[in-house]
């Protein structure tokens, strides 16, 4: 199925597909995936909080009906498969976005899928703050919202950061998917050209530009984690 | 003043309950240094904890000051709780903050004005000998940096209680004992009343005025540091002062009968008195342990000799002229 692969004829075509359509499939993918994370991000940093806040021995204890309510829909959401979520918010796409196909609706489906992913990440991100930290801070007479806001958020931002680059990768994995129901980028270029047309040159091009995007945000990540830990200098 | 009056703690779970504070009642005057002292597991931190209701007592009461801290409304104890800050054996600064915004992070807390919060901050880290570290992440300061920063913090909002939790528990001698210098140092300059959590003997004789034996949840004898070390009653405060047990194999049980001997003054510390016991009575002691030590400033003498069974009212009686010695009789297994 591959013989065609590096034919003149192909490289050809690839190479006016990298003129025409690549750059903005970059730009398209690179705006999708920030956004998303982003997005995911500003609904599961404050959900992670609650996981750890809102237990019994928390900082701020929480009904437990509320927590284990919490956790099923977490769960629940983390449990679909992405191409599924992806047709099951359409009605949430048309609500929001008022469409279903484009780029822009697909950061409905990928915030939806990845914000509960990112609760848990910072479920365990802040679960790494050393308890004792959080009791001094209490000893001196902080609020719940300062042991919060001051402690448990600050304590955390290395593992924050490298957890987020986690996610990030993987909402970029995600937002290939998109293509499917018709989100642009990098996804939809493997898709159309490798999928519905045969053009495997083009298909492997935007491939490996998807894993250069991923490494390049892996390792911008891991670097922004590592140089914000002031316990390692 | 801190009161504690009636305090039980119990801890439940399912399978079983743990009395791990059983109705203690102690009075921790002002200014004050107050060691309560236990093995590990006595209920040391639980106590500590209650005080500022880190840890909620299961009945009784903390007063500090006339004022019930368990009555207090959530905003109305956290307001106490500047007033009675702590320190911790494992220094628990926030590792992500430099020293001087772990020092205003108490007033910051407070709602202080930033420029007047770190200029208290800088005046601290002075106190505490290290204005230099000003600009320095906790990770990079030795274990008696981190608790000096850590005493700077605890001072930032003027407490009148200190509560150390076995605050030298994680330090070398020489360390604990500049940090206890300084804790004395605070507690004589600025008034606060120190409350420390110890099983170390060494940490109470070298900064406490009081004394309060804590075991298995009770408090089994308290009060002057001296009174208590010198002739400890419990088996528990004998257990601390006279922790070797090597007398054991240089006195025989069945032959010789062991006596401690406490000297109360320099003076009577100062008497040769095994030697005059020989000579006057011609009973020859046999001195298994001595040790002379400064208790809160005072020298206290101890000794425990073994005599033959049969000269015991004999020595006693001789010893009894002497009204700064008591002598009490030791059985073999509580010392």
């Amino acid at each position: 199925m591959f013989s065609n692969i590096f034919t003149s004829q192909s490289w050809q075509e690839a190479l006016v597909c990298i003129k025409t359509e690549i750059p903005f499939a970059i730009w398209e993918t690179f705006y999708v995936t920030v956004l998303a994370t982003v997005l995911a991000t500003v609904i599961g940093l404050p959900l992670g909080v609650l996981l750890v806040a809102g237990e019994k021995k928390g900082v701020l204890p929480l009904p437990g009906w509320l927590m284990k309510a919490l956790n099923v829909i977490i769960n629940l959401l983390r449990s679909i498969p992405f191409l599924i979520l992806m047709i099951m918010v359409f009605p949430l796409s048309r609500l929001i976005i008022g469409t279903t196909v484009g780029t822009t609706a697909t950061i409905v489906p990928l915030v939806v899928a990845a914000f509960p992913f990112i609760a848990r990440l910072v479920e365990g991100s802040l679960r790494e703050v050393d308890p004792n930290i959080i009791e001094a801070a209490q000893s001196m007479g902080a609020s719940p919202m300062q042991i919060i806001c001051k402690v448990m958020i600050p304590e955390s931002i290395p593992s924050l950061i490298g957890n987020i680059t986690i996610a990030l990768t993987t909402i970029l994995g995600y937002s290939a998917m998109s293509g499917i129901i018709g989100g642009g980028g990098l996804g939809k270029i493997a898709i159309n050209y490798g999928y519905y047309r045969y053009k495997y040159l083009v298909m492997l091009i935007a491939v490996i530009l998807l894993i250069l995007l991923v490494q390049i945000f892996q390792s911008a990540g891991t670097k922004l984690s590592v140089s914000s830990d002031k316990r390692l200098k | 003043m801190i009161e504690l009056r009636h305090l039980s703690k119990t801890y439940s779970s399912s399978s079983q309950e743990v009395n791990a504070l059983n109705d203690i009642n102690l009075t921790i005057n002002d200014g004050d240094v107050y060691g309560i002292i236990g093995m590990s597991g006595a209920g040391k931190s639980t106590l500590v904890r209650c005080i500022n209701m880190l840890e909620r007592p299961t009945s009784g009461q903390v007063l500090v000051d006339g004022k019930d801290m368990g009555a207090l409304s959530p905003a109305e104890l956290r307001k106490e709780r500047r007033s009675i800050t702590m320190i911790f054996q494992q220094f628990n600064l926030l590792m992500q903050r430099n020293c001087l915004s772990n020092v205003c992070f108490p007033m910051e807390l407070a709602g202080m004005k930033k420029s007047d919060a770190k200029a208290r901050a800088m005046e601290l880290l002075e106190t505490v000998g290290l204005p230099d570290k000003a600009d320095t992440y906790p990770a990079q300061l030795s274990g008696g940096q981190q608790q000096r920063i850590a005493i700077a913090r605890a001072l930032a909002t003027q407490p009148k209680v200190l509560l150390c939790d076995e605050a030298t528990s994680a330090l070398d001698p020489t360390t604990t004992h500049q940090i206890l210098t300084l804790i004395k140092d605070i507690n004589r300059k600025l008034g606060i009343t120190v409350v420390v959590i110890t099983h170390q003997m060494s940490v109470v004789k070298e900064i406490c005025s009081h004394v309060a034996i804590l075991d298995n949840g009770t408090v089994k004898e308290e009060g002057l540091v001296g009174a208590v070390f010198a002739a400890p009653k419990s088996e528990a405060a004998r257990r601390l002062v006279f922790p070797g047990r090597a007398d054991k194999k240089v006195s025989d049980p069945a032959s010789e009968q062991q006596l401690r001997l406490v000297f109360r003054d320099d003076k009577t510390t100062a008497v040769p008195l095994v030697a005059r016991l020989a000579q006057e009575t011609g009973v020859a002691a046999n001195v298994i342990s001595a040790t002379t030590q400064m208790l809160s400033d005072e020298v206290y003498g101890s000794m425990l000799v073994g005599v033959p069974k049969n000269d015991i009212p004999l020595v006693i009686a001789y010893l009894s002229q002497y009204p700064a010695i008591t002598v009490e009789e030791v059985s073999a297994d509580v010392q």
